[in-house]
């Protein structure tokens, strides 16, 4: 598509289609996202915040097994597990994690604690809006991460990804 | 009011020697209010257009469609740090923006708007008119380049000079577009030009009928002149990281950007004035009509900003000396011939 330049018209002209390009383009719509109003739209299967699910009984899925932070590229995931008595019964199994803390700010969200969960545990969620005012807050400790108990009637988080 | 403002012969109140002062003083006032709030305001446009025209929406945060942006960006930038670069000379440092707003503004002293019927404002009434505005506006040059040499800094120093022969190519071109407006016209007197019609028949058309030539060249050496895309290398960030602006910040850097801005408005008035017929109109009021001609007019150079790429150095000058000049001396000379012929 080579450009014939050979005479002044012509330049004249090509430089007039590129004005009527411009003034076009001004009467389309914008394609600009206006965030707090609007959002883009996530995925099925989109990386957000993580969630640590419970069976229909009430009971968490986590078993401290402590897979998700050996998967963890980054190590982010702090897992210390306890033994179930029968007083005092967690999880369906032997061990349930007593202290589970995720480091978001360092959590690249890319999904391997999900993958590695033999029990879908860990699940990554829709949310990403997760800013805060301060390093300590962003270090997400059980209770902030599990779901609330599903005999409870509580809202269920919004989840993605169940499998 | 009218009484003592309408011209040729404005008596009442204009002529007492002292209420003279006065109404000269407000107006003045009342202009360079006018103007600053205009230039802000033009700059909001731009913006918005600018972004329309990329598919975006421009600033549109600040206040109700953004209109309060400037004011924004106007007081950060007087917050900020008044500075100067070691080895700059510092007279001309503080300068060389001083003399760009002074050179801006100055043109104002004899720009005639019309406002109402039989209405019309000035602030000073020269029979000189459109000389003055075009020797005022040479002073550009001095403030681009000073600003460029006094920042001790070698890109500023080449776009300073860079601009400076930007500058005088086409402002050759630009006084020589407007010879045949004043040969047809018979007077310098911007009074006089803008309330002239060109009579067909019963018809009074505007000034660009008759010189559409002149007009052509007058927006191509008016959009050199004033250093805008595509012609402006002597600013140019992707060559010259801000030419001769790079130095400068915070209330200096107010006083390039808004004088740019204001010649930009000069301009687009100017032309307005000349060959459009000023206020001129069928059914609307002159106030609205002089508006919406001048804002088409910084639409023009707001659209031609969004389109063309730069024109490289040699490019532009070739422009100017070899293009715009022979055509603008030719013009003259057509029109000479075809207003002897008619007369």
């Amino acid at each position: 598509m080579a450009a014939k330049r050979q005479n002044i018209f012509q330049d004249v002209a090509a430089l007039a289609v590129g004005l009527r390009t411009t003034l076009a383009e001004a009467f389309r719509p914008i394609t600009t996202v206006s965030y707090p109003e609007e959002k883009s739209p996530r995925s099925q299967r989109y990386r957000g915040r993580h969630y640590l699910r419970r069976y229909e009984n009430g009971l968490e899925r986590c078993i401290g097994c402590e897979l998700c932070s050996a998967a963890c590229p980054v190590g982010c995931i702090l897992v210390i597990a306890a033994e179930n008595t029968e007083e005092h019964r967690v999880s369906p199994g032997e061990r349930y994690a007593k202290v589970y803390e995720i480091n978001m700010l360092r959590c690249i969200f890319c999904g391997y604690c999900e993958e590695a969960c033999p029990v879908q545990a860990i699940v990554l969620g829709p949310e990403y809006e997760l800013s805060d005012v301060s390093r300590e807050k962003f270090i997400y400790t059980k209770d902030m991460l599990l779901e609330p108990d599903p005999r409870s009637g509580q809202q269920e988080p919004v989840r993605v990804g169940l499998r | 009011m009218t009484a003592f403002l309408s011209a040729p012969n404005p008596g009442g109140l204009y002529t007492d020697p002292f209420w003279h002062w006065v109404i000269v003083v407000v107006g003045m006032l009342l202009v360079l209010f006018a103007l600053l709030t205009a230039s802000a305001y033009t700059v909001w446009f731009e913006r918005v257009a600018l972004g329309r025209m990329q598919r975006r929406p421009g600033p549109n945060r600040v206040g109700p469609f953004g209109l309060m942006q400037l004011a924004a960006d106007g007081v950060k930038l007087a917050f900020k740090e008044s500075f100067a670069p070691r080895g700059v000379d510092s007279i001309l440092y503080v300068l060389a923006p001083g003399i760009m707003v002074v050179a801006a503004l100055l043109s104002w002293a004899v720009i005639p708007v019309g406002i109402w019927y039989g209405f019309s404002y000035w602030i000073a009434n020269l029979n000189i008119g459109i000389l003055l505005i075009l020797a005022v506006s040479s002073m550009n040059a001095y403030a681009i380049l000073l600003g460029g040499w006094s920042s001790n800094n070698k890109y500023s120093l080449l776009g300073g000079l860079r601009a400076a022969a930007q500058l005088i190519s086409y402002e050759m071109a630009l006084g020589l577009s407007l010879v045949p407006i004043f040969m047809i016209v018979g007077s310098l007197r911007l009074q006089n030009i803008s309330t002239y019609l060109v009579h067909a028949g019963p018809v009074g058309l505007p000034l660009i009928v008759v010189a559409p030539v002149s007009f052509l060249i007058y927006i191509i050496s008016a959009v050199a002149e004033t250093n805008r895309t595509p012609f402006d290398l002597p600013e140019a960030e992707q060559e010259l990281i801000g030419g001769y602006l790079t130095e400068y910040s915070g209330l200096k850097f107010v006083a390039f950007y808004l004088g740019e801005y204001i010649n930009m408005i000069t301009v687009a008035t100017l032309a307005t004035l000349i060959f459009l017929a000023g206020w001129q109109g069928p059914f609307l009021p002159p106030i609205f009509w002089f508006f919406i001609k001048v804002v088409a007019f910084l639409f023009m150079y707001i659209w031609l900003r969004t389109t063309f790429p730069r024109l490289r150095y040699d490019m532009l000058m070739r422009l100017g000396w070899k293009f715009l000049l022979p055509l603008a001396l030719a013009n003259v000379v057509v029109t000479a011939v075809v207003v002897v012929a008619v007369t």
